[in-house]
C-alpha cells in the first residue's frame, strides 16, 4: 500500500516535471537553447499566483489565469531582449546569457518578496479514498491538467498554423523563413507558450510542496530539464513521459534511500542516455560526413 | 612558410611569458600590500579563494575552450579533492611535521582522486555529444555531491573508518571510533574542526603550476591533437587521431586540476560542506570561463579574479548587489556577442581607435 501511495506522489510530481519539460523541450526545439531562467520563470508563476490569492483576494481560477498572463509577458521580455540580440551567437554565450537572466530573476524576488519561505496553500483541498489509499484532489487536478496541456500541445503543433510554422523552424530556419514563416514571431510565441505553462507548473508545484521561495523553482527547473533529455529533448510525448518516470522514480527512490534521491534520479538518467544517447523518444540524427 | 611558423611560435611563447610574468606581479604586489597590512580584510580573506576559482577556471577552460565539450558538473572534481584532500591531512597531521608538506601532500592526494573520479565519469559521458554530455556531467556533479552529503569518515589508531547514511539514520557513532578517534567528515554537516594550511603562496604556486600544465599541453603535440578534434572531430578522426585517448587526457588533466583546486578551498576553512560544490558552483566557474573568452587562459584568470571581488566590491549596493552582478553578467554577453550592439560599440569608440591609429601612423612617418 506505501509502494501504491509513492507512486501516485510519484506520478503527481512528474506531472509537474512534465509540464515544466514541455515548455523546456519546446523551446529547445526551436531555439536550440537550454533557458535555464525557466526554473525561475515558474518560481515567478507562484509568487505572482499567491499574491493575487492573498493580497488581491483573486479565486482560484483567476489567480492562475493572472500568473499565466504576467509570465507570458515575461516570457516574451526575456526573449525580446535578452536572447533575440544573440541569435547568432555561438550557443555557450547565449547559455550564460540565460544564467544571468536566472540570476536576475531570484534576485529580484527576493528584493520583491523577500527570503523567508511562503506557505502557500492547496489549491483545491480534500482527498478521494479508495479503500486504504487517500489521493488528495491536487494530485488528480496536477495529473490531469498535465494530460489536457500534453495533448492540446500535440495538436497545436501539428494542426494549427502558428504549430506547423514551429516544427518548421525547428527543423529548418533558413528554409522556413524563405517559406514566408516570420521565425522571430514563432520563436516569441514558443517562448510564450513555455512561459505560460511554466506558471501553471508553479501554481501546481507550489499547492503540492506547500512552500515557496526564491530558489523554488531551480532545483525542479533542472530536474524538468533532466527530464526532457531523459525522453528525448525537442519531443513533446517525450517530455510527458520522461517527467512522469522521472517524478515516480524519484518518489520511490525517496522512500527507501532518502538521502540519495536525486543521487539515483540522475544515475538513471546516466545509463539511460548511455544506453540511449538520444533519450527515450528523441529522434536519432545521422551524422554527415 | 618556415619563417611565419617559427614567429607563430615566438608569438605563442611571448604570450605566455606575458601571462605567467602577469600573475607573478600580481602575485608579488598582493602579498607585499598584506605584509604592510593595506588590504582590507575581506580582501585578503578572498586572496586563497581566488587562487582557487583563477585554477578552476583554467581546468574548465581546457575542457570548455581546448577540448571544445560543455561541462556543468565541474564543481563535481573540485569537490572530490577537496574532501580528499581534508581526509589526507587530517590523517597525517600527526605524522609530518611541516605545514607547508603537508598541503602538498593533500593536495597531490585531491588531485589524485579527483583525476581517477574524471576517469570514471569521462570514460562513459566523453562517448555523448552536445547538451546531452553537458546534461550527464551536470548529473554526474549532483550525484557526487549527493554521495558526499552521505559521508562518513573517522580516523582512530587503526586507520580509516568508512560509513555511508544513505538512509539518514546514521551519524558519527556508527564509524565506531576508538577513544582516540577524530571525526573527519560528519555526513550533511561536512568537515569540521579542519587545520586551516591554505596560504596566498601556496595559491600563487597552484596557479602557476596549473598555467605550466595547459598551456604547454596546448603547445604539445597531444594539445593539438585535441584541438584538432574540437575543430573538426571527424576529419580528425579520419587522419587517425585517438578519440577517446585524447578527450579522456583533456579531461582527467581538467578533472585532477580541479582537485588540487578543491584541496587548497578546503583546507582555507575550517568547516566545509558538500553542498557548497553544488551546480551553482559549476555554473559559476562557466561564467569565468566564458566571459574569459573560450581557450584563452589568460582571459579565464582576469575573469575569475574580477568575478570573485565583484560582489565584494558591491558590497555598498547591499542587498542589490547580486541583482547588478546578473545584469553586469548579461550586459558583457550581449555587449560582446551582439551584432547590433557591437556595431553600435564600434561607432562609439571609432574617434578614440582613429586618434590611437593616426599617433601610431604618425610614428611610422616619422620614423
Amino acid at each position: 500500500m506505501k509502494f501504491l501511495s509513492d507512486l501516485i506522489s510519484g506520478i503527481s510530481l512528474g506531472s509537474v516535471y512534465a509540464i515544466i519539460a514541455l515548455g523546456y523541450t519546446m523551446v529547445y526545439g526551436i531555439a536550440k537553447m537550454l533557458n535555464f531562467a525557466h526554473g525561475d520563470v515558474i518560481m515567478i508563476g507562484g509568487y505572482v499566483s499567491y499574491c493575487a490569492m492573498f493580497y488581491l483576494g483573486f479565486p482560484v481560477w483567476a489567480a492562475v489565469l493572472l500568473a499565466m498572463l504576467v509570465c507570458t509577458v515575461l516570457g516574451i521580455v526575456i526573449e525580446g531582449l535578452a536572447y533575440k540580440p544573440l541569435r547568432s551567437a555561438p550557443s555557450l554565450a547565449v547559455l550564460i546569457t540565460a544564467i544571468g537572466v536566472s540570476y536576475f530573476l531570484q534576485n529580484s524576488a527576493l528584493l520583491i518578496w523577500k527570503a523567508d519561505t511562503k506557505v502557500y496553500p492547496s489549491i483545491v483541498d480534500g482527498s478521494l479514498k479508495l479503500g486504504q489509499l487517500t489521493i488528495p484532489y491536487v494530485t488528480l487536478l496536477t495529473v490531469a491538467a498535465c494530460v489536457v496541456i500534453m495533448i492540446g500541445l500535440s495538436i497545436f503543433t501539428s494542426k494549427s498554423k502558428m504549430g506547423k510554422a514551429m516544427r518548421a523552424c525547428s527543423e529548418d530556419k533558413g528554409a522556413a523563413q524563405l517559406m514566408g514563416i516570420n521565425v522571430n514571431r514563432t520563436i516569441s510565441a514558443t517562448f510564450a507558450i513555455g512561459s505560460a505553462l511554466a506558471a501553471i507548473a508553479g501554481v501546481l508545484l507550489c499547492s503540492s510542496y506547500y512552500t515557496l521561495n526564491p530558489t523554488t523553482g531551480s532545483m525542479p527547473g533542472i530536474k524538468a530539464f533532466t527530464a526532457a533529455v531523459f525522453g528525448g529533448i525537442g519531443s513533446i510525448p517525450g517530455a510527458f513521459l520522461g517527467g512522469i518516470l522521472l517524478g515516480v522514480i524519484e518518489s520511490i527512490a525517496k522512500a527507501y534511500v532518502p538521502n540519495l534521491a536525486n543521487a539515483v534520479v540522475f544515475a538513471v538518467l546516466i545509463v539511460v542516455l548511455l544506453v540511449k544517447p538520444s533519450g527515450l523518444l528523441g529522434k536519432v540524427v545521422r551524422e554527415k560526413v | 612558410m618556415a619563417i611565419e611558423k617559427k614567429k607563430g611560435l615566438k608569438k605563442a611563447a611571448l604570450s605566455d611569458l606575458i601571462t605567467y610574468l602577469g600573475v607573478t606581479a600580481v602575485f608579488v604586489i598582493m602579498s607585499l600590500l598584506q605584509s604592510r597590512g593595506m588590504l582590507s580584510r575581506s580582501l585578503s580573506g578572498q586572496l586563497v579563494p581566488i587562487c582557487c576559482y583563477v585554477v578552476m577556471a583554467v581546468s574548465l577552460n581546457l575542457t570548455v575552450g581546448v577540448l571544445g565539450e560543455l561541462s556543468l558538473g565541474h564543481a563535481g572534481f573540485m569537490s572530490v579533492g577537496a574532501f580528499s584532500g581534508i581526509i589526507a591531512a587530517m590523517c597525517l597531521q600527526g605524522h609530518i611535521a611541516s605545514n607547508p608538506v603537508l598541503l602538498l601532500v593533500a593536495m597531490v592526494v585531491g588531485a589524485f582522486f579527483a583525476a581517477i573520479v574524471g576517469l570514471l565519469v569521462g570514460l562513459p559521458v566523453l562517448r555523448l555529444r552536445g547538451d546531452y554530455l553537458a546534461i550527464v556531467t551536470l548529473a554526474f556533479g549532483e550525484i557526487i555531491k549527493d554521495l558526499i552529503n552521505c559521508l562518513l569518515v573517522g580516523y582512530d589508531s587503526r586507520g580509516l573508518h568508512f560509513a555511508f547514511n544513505f538512509n539518514g539514520k546514521q551519524n558519527v557513532d556508527s564509524l565506531n571510533l576508538a577513544e582516540d578517534g577524530i571525526a573527519i567528515i560528519k555526513g550533511a554537516q561536512g568537515a569540521a574542526g579542519t587545520t586551516k594550511l591554505a596560504t596566498f603562496t601556496a595559491g600563487f604556486i597552484l596557479v602557476i603550476l596549473a598555467l605550466v600544465v595547459v598551456l604547454n599541453l596546448m603547445r604539445s603535440r597531444s594539445g593539438r591533437a585535441i584541438m584538432a578534434l574540437r575543430d573538426n572531430r571527424i576529419a580528425a578522426e579520419s587522419v587517425g587521431i585517438n578519440v577517446t585517448k585524447y578527450k579522456l587526457m583533456a579531461f582527467v588533466t581538467s578533472a585532477a586540476l580541479a582537485g588540487a583546486a578543491g584541496a587548497l578551498f578546503g583546507l582555507n576553512y575550517s568547516s566545509l560542506q558538500a553542498t557548497k560544490f553544488n551546480f551553482d558552483t559549476s555554473i559559476l566557474v562557466l561564467v569565468f570561463v566564458v566571459l574569459g573568452g573560450l581557450g584563452n587562459m589568460r582571459g579565464s584568470i582576469i575573469a575569475a579574479t574580477v568575478l570573485t571581488i565583484l560582489p565584494e566590491a558591491l558590497r555598498e549596493f547591499a542587498d542589490y548587489r547580486m541583482l547588478v552582478y546578473a545584469i553586469v553578467l548579461i550586459l558583457v554577453m550581449l555587449a560582446t556577442n551582439s551584432p547590433r550592439l557591437k556595431a553600435m560599440l564600434n561607432r562609439a569608440f571609432s574617434p578614440i581607435k582613429r586618434l590611437f591609429a593616426g599617433k601610431g601612423a604618425e610614428k611610422e612617418a616619422a620614423q
